[in-house]
C-alpha cells in the first residue's frame, strides 16, 4: 500500500512534470490569472526574447489594482492618472496581441482577480493556479494549489505553462467549534495569525480542516485561505466537498456535462488520507472567539476587541519589543489601552478578503436603518461587477446609501491605495482588507484590520465596537 | 541576468523585523511598465520626508551608506505583497546582496531570479557583521567560495547549489525549462487523456 498522502501531496504529485534537482520540480500550471500591475514587464520580456505564450487559453486577464472606483461606465477613460492608464492600456494590448481572454473594465464580470476566478468557474479543485499577486492563496478554498508569483515567474508561466518550484512542506491548522453570532472567518484568521505569527507558514502549504471549516460557506473559506499568505504560507488549502461542487456547477469556465461527472469523480478523491503526516500542526477551538481587531502594523498584531493593547515591556525579545514600540508609535496608540474607544475617520468594506456578497449582506444587515457617524467617511467597494449587481438586486445598495456609505465600482481600491482611494496622513481606518503595513492605505494612514460586520458597526458609532455585545 | 561572483562594498544595517515589500517600494511606484528607474523611490516612505526631500536620519541617506551594495536586515525581510518591483528597486539603487536571519518566500524567489543574492545567517553572525558594518568597514561577498570577508573576519554561508550555479552564470530560467520542452508536451498529452475535465471550454464573456 502507498504511504498516506496529504491533500497537498496529491495535487502536487499530479502536476510534477519532472524533478529538476534535489527537492526542486518542474510543475505544470493549469490556470493563470494576470492583472495590470505585475504583468507588463513579463510580456516585455517575452517580446525581447521572441517567445510566444504557450497556452493562451489557460490564462485570463483583468484590470483591478489601479482602477478608480467611480465613473466605470467610461471604461478606461475613467482613469485620470496617465501612468495608471498606460498600465491598463498595456495590459489590454498585451492580452489582445497574445490571444488571451480579457474581462474589460466595462464588463459586468470585471472585478478583483481573486473574486472573478471563482465566480467564473476558472478556479476549480485539483488544479494549480498562479497569479502575480500574493493573495492568490484565496483560490485554495476550492482545493486547488494556488499561490502568488513574481513577474519573472509570470513570464515563465506564459512562455512554458510551467514553473520550477521547491516542494513546500505540509502544515495543518485544525479549527473546531461553532462561532458566536457576528464572529466571522476574518476574525478566525486574524486570531490564527496573532498566535502563530507572520513567518510561521514560510515554506509551507497550510491545509485548514476541522468542524468549523466544514460548516463554512465557500466565501468564508475564501476569506480564510486569502490571508494564509499573511501567515507567511505559500498557499492555503481546503478539501473540496459538496459545497464546493454546488458553488461551481454551471459557472462559465467550470467543466460541463460528461466532463463535470469526470471532474467530480476526481475531486472527491482530493482529501488528506488518514494517518498522513504533517510537518507542523496547530489547532484552535473558536467557540469563545471574540471579534478581532489589529492594533499594529503587522497582521500578527491582532487582539480580541475586549482585550488591551499589549505592552512592549512584556516581551523579552528585543527585536519584537522594538517592533511593537515602533508600531504603536506609528499607530498613535498606547500600551494597555482598549481599542473600543478609539475613534476612526474612514471605513473600507471591500477587497479580495472581504468584498463578496455575503460580506456585504452581513455588513448591511447590521446597519439597516442606521446612519454613519458624521466624523466618518465610509466606502463600500464590491469585489466584482457580479457582486455589485447582486447587492443591488437584493436592496443592499440602498441600505448602504441610506446609511451614508459611498457605493463604488469594483476593484482593489483602498486595500492598497494604488488608485485615488487612500487614507490621508494620520487618518485611522477600520478596513476589511488584509494588510496593515505602514503606509499601505496611504502615507501615514493607520489601518486596523477587521471583519465587515465590525467595520460597518464601527462606521455607525465612529469608534470600534464589539459586535457580539453591543446592540446598535 | 547579470552574473554574480564577487561583490565588494559597504553594508547598511536595517535591523527592523518584518520589513515588507510595501516599505521597500510603496504602491504609487507600481504603475510603471518597466523594470528600471525604481531605485530613486526605494524605501520611499522612510527615505524621504515629502516629495524627494531626504530624511537625514535614514541610513541610506548617510555617507558612506548612501553607496551601499549590501543590506543587513532584521528577520522575515520582504514579507507581504508579491511585487517583483521590490528586488528591481533594490537592484536599481545598487543593492546586490541582502543578509538576514530569514526571508519571505515570494521575495526570495523574485530576488534570485533577478540576480540579487540573499544570504541567511544566524543571529550571532548577523550581530558581528552589523557591528562591522556600522564601523563602515568594507565587505567582500565571495559567492564562489561562499564567504563574507570583513577586516579579519571570515563568515561562511550556505547557498543552494542550484541557486549558486544560476547566479554565477546568470542563467535564464525560461531557457533552461524550454530545453525540456518535450517533457512538457508529453505531460500535456497525457493529461488530456486522464484529466479531460481540465480543458477550458471557451464560453464568450
Amino acid at each position: 500500500m502507498n504511504a498516506p498522502k496529504t491533500l497537498f501531496d496529491k495535487i502536487w504529485g499530479d502536476h510534477v512534470i519532472s524533478q529538476t534537482n534535489k527537492n526542486q520540480y518542474l510543475l505544470y500550471i493549469d490556470r493563470h490569472l494576470v492583472h495590470e500591475v505585475t504583468s507588463p514587464q513579463a510580456f516585455e520580456g517575452l517580446k525581447l526574447n521572441k517567445r510566444k505564450v504557450r497556452k493562451p487559453e489557460l490564462t485570463l486577464g483583468v484590470a483591478d489594482h489601479n482602477v478608480p472606483t467611480t465613473l466605470r461606465d467610461q471604461g478606461i477613460n475613467s482613469i485620470k492618472d496617465k501612468i495608471a492608464k498606460l498600465q491598463v492600456e498595456t495590459l489590454e494590448k498585451n492580452l489582445s496581441d497574445n490571444n488571451i481572454k480579457y474581462i474589460p473594465l466595462t464588463s459586468k464580470n470585471q472585478g478583483i482577480v481573486h473574486i472573478i476566478g471563482p465566480e467564473q468557474g476558472f478556479t476549480i479543485p485539483g488544479t494549480t493556479i498562479v497569479c502575480g499577486d500574493s493573495h492568490t492563496s484565496t483560490h485554495g478554498a476550492f482545493g486547488s494549489l494556488a499561490f502568488g508569483i513574481g513577474t519573472s515567474e509570470v513570464e515563465h508561466v506564459l512562455a512554458t505553462q510551467t514553473l520550477v518550484q521547491t516542494k513546500p512542506k505540509n502544515m495543518r491548522i485544525t479549527i473546531n467549534g461553532k462561532i458566536k453570532k457576528n464572529v466571522t472567518s476574518k476574525d478566525i484568521i486574524l486570531k490564527v495569525i496573532s498566535e502563530i505569527g507572520t513567518a510561521a507558514g514560510t515554506g509551507h502549504v497550510i491545509e485548514f480542516s476541522g468542524s468549523t471549516i466544514l460548516d463554512m460557506t465557500m466565501e468564508e473559506r475564501m476569506t480564510l485561505c486569502n490571508m494564509s499568505i499573511e501567515a507567511g504560507a505559500k498557499a492555503g488549502l481546503i478539501a473540496p466537498d459538496n459545497k464546493t461542487f454546488d458553488y461551481l456547477y454551471g459557472l462559465p469556465f467550470a467543466p460541463k456535462e460528461k466532463n463535470w461527472e469526470l471532474a467530480i469523480e476526481y475531486w472527491k478523491k482530493l482529501v488528506t488520507d488518514k494517518d498522513a503526516i504533517f510537518d507542523q500542526e496547530f489547532s484552535f477551538n473558536i467557540e469563545e472567539l471574540k471579534p478581532f481587531v489589529t492594533w499594529g502594523t503587522s497582521p500578527e498584531n491582532g487582539i480580541a476587541i475586549n482585550e488591551k493593547i499589549p505592552d512592549p515591556k512584556e516581551y523579552n525579545n528585543l527585536e519584537k519589543r522594538q517592533s511593537i514600540e515602533k508600531s504603536l508609535n506609528y499607530m498613535g496608540l498606547k500600551a494597555g489601552d482598549s481599542l473600543k474607544n478609539i475613534s476612526i475617520q474612514k471605513v473600507f468594506i471591500g477587497s479580495c478578503t472581504n468584498g463578496r456578497i455575503e460580506d456585504l449582506r452581513a455588513a448591511a444587515n447590521y446597519i439597516q436603518g442606521k446612519k454613519v457617524s458624521h466624523n466618518v467617511q465610509a466606502l463600500v467597494v464590491p469585489g466584482s461587477g457580479l457582486v455589485k449587481k447582486q447587492a443591488e438586486a437584493e436592496g443592499i445598495k440602498e441600505i448602504f446609501l441610506e446609511a451614508g456609505f459611498e457605493w463604488r465600482d469594483p476593484g482593489c481600491s483602498m486595500c492598497l491605495g494604488m488608485n485615488p482611494d487612500q487614507l490621508a496622513f494620520g487618518e485611522r481606518c477600520a478596513s476589511t482588507s488584509n494588510r496593515n503595513f505602514e503606509g499601505r492605505q496611504g502615507r501615514g494612514g493607520r489601518t486596523h484590520l477587521v471583519s465587515p460586520i465590525t467595520a460597518a458597526a464601527s462606521a455607525i458609532k465612529g469608534f470600534f465596537v464589539d459586535v457580539t455585545e453591543e446592540n446598535l | 541576468m547579470k552574473k554574480f561572483t564577487i561583490l565588494k562594498g559597504i553594508a547598511a544595517v536595517m535591523p527592523d523585523i518584518n520589513i515588507d515589500t510595501d516599505a521597500i517600494i510603496p504602491k504609487q511606484f507600481l504603475k510603471t511598465i518597466h523594470r528600471k528607474g525604481l531605485g530613486k523611490s526605494l524605501f520611499y516612505n522612510e527615505r524621504y520626508t515629502e516629495g524627494y526631500n531626504k530624511n537625514v536620519d535614514f541610513i541610506l541617506n548617510k555617507d558612506p551608506w548612501s553607496n551601499s551594495s549590501i543590506i543587513i536586515a532584521g528577520e522575515n525581510f520582504g514579507c507581504g505583497s508579491s511585487r517583483e518591483h521590490a528586488p528591481w528597486a533594490l537592484l536599481d539603487f545598487g543593492i546586490k546582496c541582502i543578509i538576514s536571519n530569514s526571508f519571505a518566500d515570494i521575495f526570495f524567489n523574485n530576488s534570485i531570479k533577478n540576480g540579487l543574492l540573499l544570504i541567511k545567517l544566524n543571529k550571532k553572525e548577523i550581530q558581528i557583521l552589523s557591528e562591522l558594518a556600522m564601523k563602515k568597514e568594507s565587505f567582500t561577498v565571495d559567492l564562489i567560495n561562499q564567504k563574507i570577508l570583513v577586516k579579519n573576519n571570515d563568515v561562511n554561508f550556505n547557498v543552494d547549489p542550484i541557486i549558486k550555479d544560476r547566479l554565477i552564470h546568470g542563467y535564464d530560467d525560461i531557457e533552461i525549462t524550454l530545453k525540456n520542452k518535450q517533457l512538457i508536451v508529453d505531460y500535456e498529452n497525457n493529461k488530456k487523456k486522464f484529466h479531460i475535465w481540465k480543458n477550458i471550454v471557451d464560453e464568450k464573456q
